[in-house]
């Protein structure tokens, strides 16, 4: 059953023009596949004539093949999940250009896909038409958490309590860490130090928003209250920059947006305490 | 980034979810897979100076992901196949459900690298040569990968009774 792999070598490197090599398993398989030139083809269709077994082999093997179709291939009809970039991040457009660039990505993704045979681009806009829908949503209603707030907090009860890898990449590498999220951010973004407020730097993370790439970073304090920051680029391009105060459950969340950059700071402490800690981000910020 | 390769990286989506999906049957895990693949491919796409072609290229993405994830996984035990359903010998293999439903089982025993090649191959019907860049192998390996994988796979189809899940999993 194993072959040796001299035996499989005979297909790639020159199955065209050899019409006088020996027939290898390679060429099986080769045929198997349909990726054999014709006449090298017909020479292994002469072969497995004269072997029966071989021929039953690589039926089999095309068998195999449709058996897989048929398993795997309803999966090219379902709809596309929510969440699936379609375009890359935004980068040096405004936000509402955006909208624009994702009809261009469905349009064009539908002329592929008909060409394919898979024409499935109806899904694709239920499916795009599903997330600009709760987005208008989020932001109409007063009060709630708007998107990306709602996304810091929830990221942050998510890593927070987590004791054994809070963060992708922690502090003592802080270097690293902001090359690394300043790279996939396409912006630069450095963590504030807060030590003078009695929260150290734990690290950072990499997070899915809703289009594109977040960062998180994390604070610890002696006490072992954690806090995170959250920074997006995935913001209205008309909002303004006052903070706002928000809650999820238990999490405080204080956030504003600056120079199209939304923060979000979230932490259990209260809203004095977030407040104290969001105007210093600021303040470094600034002095950017 | 011109807009004709960006159409070609979501061309390719419908294939890789397809591809993922053989890859780890569970459909979640599957698309979040290809989702971090689009991720990669959006950001890594302005340094990828036309080095080969796209598919090869977002499926090699893919397998790196991919192959990530086998090594958190295997540090992690608790989350190893689901494969404890109860079993109940019945007849042979004769409908193409039931040997659909096999299949999947089957698929997922076999060693990832070895799945992996099936599938470019049979399914996604790649040429070797594709298959060789995408998984960043020598093609002779891709063939003996291919070999195992369907001579394990013909055993494991031919005329063994086949157990056959009581409890349909549903997809």
């Amino acid at each position: 059953m194993t072959m040796d792999d001299n035996h499989l070598r005979g297909v790639v490197s020159d199955s065209s023009a050899g019409t006088s090599a020996p027939i290898t398993e390679a060429d099986l398989h080769a045929y198997a596949d349909k990726q054999l030139s014709s006449e090298r083809a017909a020479l292994v269709q002469q072969y497995l004539a004269l072997h029966p077994q071989e021929q039953q082999r690589v039926q089999d093997w095309q068998m195999q093949n449709r058996l897989l179709h048929q398993l795997l291939d309803p999966v090219l009809d379902e709809p596309l999940p929510l969440g699936m970039p379609l375009k890359p991040a935004a980068r040096s457009f405004p936000w509402r250009a955006l909208a624009a660039g994702v009809l261009v990505a469905v349009v064009s993704a539908g002329a592929a896909w008909s060409l394919r045979g898979h024409l499935d681009a109806q899904a694709m806009r239920l499916a795009i038409a599903g997330t600009s829908s709760q987005r208008s949503a989020a932001l109409a209603v007063d009060g709630a958490l708007p998107g990306f707030a709602q996304r810091a907090a929830v990221a942050h009860v998510v890593y927070s309590p987590d004791l054994r890898r809070p963060v992708e990449v922690s502090a003592d590498q802080e270097q690293a860490l902001v090359t690394w999220l300043t790279k996939r951010m396409g912006t630069e973004v450095r963590p504030p130090m807060l030590s003078s407020l009695g929260y150290a730097l734990i690290g950072g993370r990499l997070l899915p928003g809703d289009k594109g790439p977040v960062a998180q970073f994390m604070y610890g304090a002696a006490g072992g209250q954690r806090l995170t920051l959250y920074v997006t680029r995935e913001v209205p391009v008309e909002t303004n920059t006052s903070f706002r105060f928000g809650s999820d459950g238990p999490v405080n969340v204080f956030y504003w947006v600056d120079k199209q950059l939304g923060y979000a700071i979230s932490a259990g402490a209260d809203r004095s305490e977030l407040m104290r800690v969001s105007q210093e981000v600021y303040a470094q910020l600034g002095q950017r | 980034m011109r807009a004709q390769d960006e159409a070609e990286i979501v061309a390719c989506i419908p294939s890789l979810r397809r591809y993922a999906r053989g890859l780890v049957s569970d459909r979640d895990r599957a698309d979040d897979l290809v989702q971090d693949t689009l991720e990669r491919a959006w950001s890594r796409y302005s340094m990828w100076q036309k080095r080969g072609d796209i598919r090869a290229w977002m499926f090699g993405i893919l397998h790196n992901h991919f192959i990530d994830r086998l090594r958190a996984q295997s540090s992690r035990p608790e989350d190893s196949v689901g494969d404890a359903l109860p079993e109940a010998p019945q007849r042979p293999l004769q409908t193409d459900v039931l040997e659909l439903r096999d299949l999947d089982r089957i698929l997922q025993r076999l060693p990832p690298e070895h799945r992996e090649v099936l599938l470019l191959v049979g399914l996604e019907e790649q040429s070797y040569q594709e298959v060789a860049i995408a998984l960043g192998v020598p093609i002779g390996t891709v063939m003996s990968r291919l070999s195992r994988a369907r001579a394990r796979l013909r055993e494991e189809l031919q005329g063994h009774v086949a157990p056959v899940s009581k409890i349909q999993r549903v997809k």
